[in-house]
């Protein structure tokens, strides 16, 4: 008796065993109109190009220079968004003070604002005549319509993603252990190194990896503030848009790789991340 | 029972869904006095006053004006979008809205014209002073891509140019050097340009109006080396409502008509007017 009751109990909060064909679940029913809602566009996009057409268009210079760019700067971006994101992360995550909610309010922002806004935020604050970039100008230094601008439009919109999760796996990571390094004559980096870091990696890797994405896929706040240019400034997402009103077939490649090459890496990490929760659960 | 429970709200729900979404339902309940103009983004204020006045001269008729850049209106078009008129602000896409068969061949008639011109900052951080300054090494230059219809007529102006004397067979390179952003719109470039981000871009004389025209000066291109932009505009086929339509289009050909384009800046396209 004892023993089926300790069942039952550590059964509750695990899925529930499927006994019935999906067919009879209503649960599964009602949620088909989702799934297929989302899969179907992008399946039938996928299925809208032949491999051989794939395969053509990669040699096109516009295709590589689109997707080269796209790669370089999202890794940058992602690079830049750990160095200056974390220590946001860290003190959000453990110090209490004054502004703390509404700084937490601004990192939400960008990830509800339109990406215009945010381009058109950056263009008034580093173009030419804005607060920043007037000055830069006068030292010859001239950001908009560069790939640094590129850059900084990605970072604007795609960090957030990165802080937010950093920030909930520090704050999982108990105080006190951190606390026991220091005493043991841990410095604040070998504490947050050796301690905080193999304890939070899975939520910082996640957020690092939804950054990438979200950066991958920027376009509105890159247009505005970075320009158009082929070679330079211009990211599949551009290529993509800009194809669509000249060559169809251009466009839908690279939508198809961005479809592609987003679902792998996301599907990859999950993986990953579900082993790691599987050992700690453990 | 509860799962039919379940199922049968959801149907119902997908029902709804289903006759709410249904175009064929929305356009039996189309007002018959409604015409569905699709016109290129560059005609946005001229249009939006044209189907004022033209809501005035036929009373209880609506125009519902949708505009974008005319290769975005060709392919809702081709995607069967309802439309009744549409406007376009080159051949090329009225010619691949032809080709898809929603407007019939012959059809078409030009109904206004319009004009590159150079603009830049009111500050004039290029000291620009004539079209050919535009390719002196340094300068930062913004135009429409190649795609888009202002930035064909603009690679064809520098092509035009590197054939003439006055300007001599550098320029038109000295001027692709001096591109920093290629836009997706000309309407972009205007607004760059009115923040000052490059020292000069190319634009439609019809853009230099409303706010964005104080804050920037313009060069003239003569008008031997702009090709002059012809809009033309058609019926769409199987519009149910097609003499509406005609109506709405010889109201845009009529002297009221074509007098409010002009106050817009665009270029009268007959010769007697």
């Amino acid at each position: 008796m004892r023993t089926k009751q300790d069942n039952e109990q550590s059964n509750r909060h695990r899925p529930v065993k499927q006994a019935t064909s999906i067919w009879r679940d209503p649960w599964w029913i009602s949620s088909l109109p989702f799934l297929l809602f989302l899969a179907i566009p992008l399946v039938a996009m996928l299925l809208s190009i032949s491999p051989g057409q794939l395969i053509e268009n990669l040699s096109k210079p516009q295709v590589r220079q689109a997707i080269t760019i796209s790669l370089k700067t999202t890794t940058i971006t992602t690079l830049l968004t750990i160095i200056f994101g974390t220590p946001v992360a860290y003190i959000l995550a453990r110090r209490q003070f004054p502004m703390r909610r509404a700084i937490d309010t601004l990192i939400d922002l960008p990830i509800v604002l339109p990406p215009a806004v945010a381009g058109v935020a950056l263009l008034i604050t580093f173009g030419r005549q804005g607060v920043i970039g007037g000055w830069l100008s006068d030292q010859g230094i001239h950001i908009a319509f560069t790939q640094i601008a590129v850059i900084m439009a990605q970072t604007f919109v795609a960090a957030p993603f990165y802080v937010k999760a950093a920030t909930i796996g520090f704050a999982a990571v108990d105080a006190e252990i951190e606390q026991a390094a220091a005493i043991d004559g841990a410095g604040t980096w070998q504490s947050f190194r050796h301690v905080t870091v193999p304890l939070a990696w899975a939520a910082m890797l996640s957020g690092a990896v939804m950054t990438w994405a979200r950066a991958l896929g920027e376009f509105g706040a890159t247009i505005l503030f970075a320009g158009n240019y082929l070679g330079r400034t211009q990211t599949m997402p551009l290529a993509i848009y800009i194809g669509f009103e000249l060559d169809l077939d251009v466009a839908l490649t690279l939508a198809a790789i961005l479809v592609v090459l987003s679902f792998l890496v996301l599907f990859v990490v999950k993986g990953i991340l579900q082993r790691e929760l599987y050992a700690v659960g453990r | 029972m509860k799962r039919r429970k379940v199922i049968g709200l959801f149907l119902l729900a997908l029902g709804f869904l289903i006759v709410g979404c249904n175009p064929e339902a929305g356009a039996d309940e189309r007002k018959e006095q409604e015409v569905i103009v699709f016109a290129a983004a560059s005609l946005a204020e001229a249009f939006t006053e044209i189907a004022n006045q033209f809501e005035i001269e036929h009373p209880g008729s609506t125009v519902v004006l949708n505009f974008a850049g005319s290769q975005q209106l060709t392919h809702q078009l081709s995607q069967g979008a309802p439309a009744d008129v549409f406007a376009s602000a080159n051949k090329q896409q009225m010619d691949a809205a032809i080709e898809t068969g929603r407007v019939m061949e012959g059809s078409q008639q030009p109904f206004v014209r319009n004009q590159l011109v150079v603009v830049y900052p009111a500050s004039n951080p290029g000291k620009l002073q004539n079209l050919t300054d535009l390719a002196q090494p340094g300068l930062r230059l913004i135009v429409a891509a190649p795609e888009v219809p202002a930035g064909q007529y603009a690679q064809s102006f520098l092509s035009a140019a590197g054939q003439n004397d006055s300007f001599g067979p550098t320029f038109r390179n000295g001027v692709l050097d001096n591109i920093v952003s290629y836009e997706e719109n000309v309407r972009a470039v205007l607004s760059k340009i009115a923040l000052g981000e490059a020292d000069g871009g190319i634009v439609y004389i019809s853009d230099l109006n409303g706010q964005a025209a104080r804050q920037v000066g313009s060069l003239a291109i003569p008008g031997e080396l702009t090709m002059v932009a012809d809009y033309p505009i058609a019926p769409v086929n199987n519009s149910d409502e097609n003499d509406f339509a005609l109506s709405f289009i010889e109201f845009v050909l009529s002297n009221q008509g074509q007098e409010i384009l002009q106050s817009f800046g665009f270029l009268p396209v007959r010769s007697s007017q």
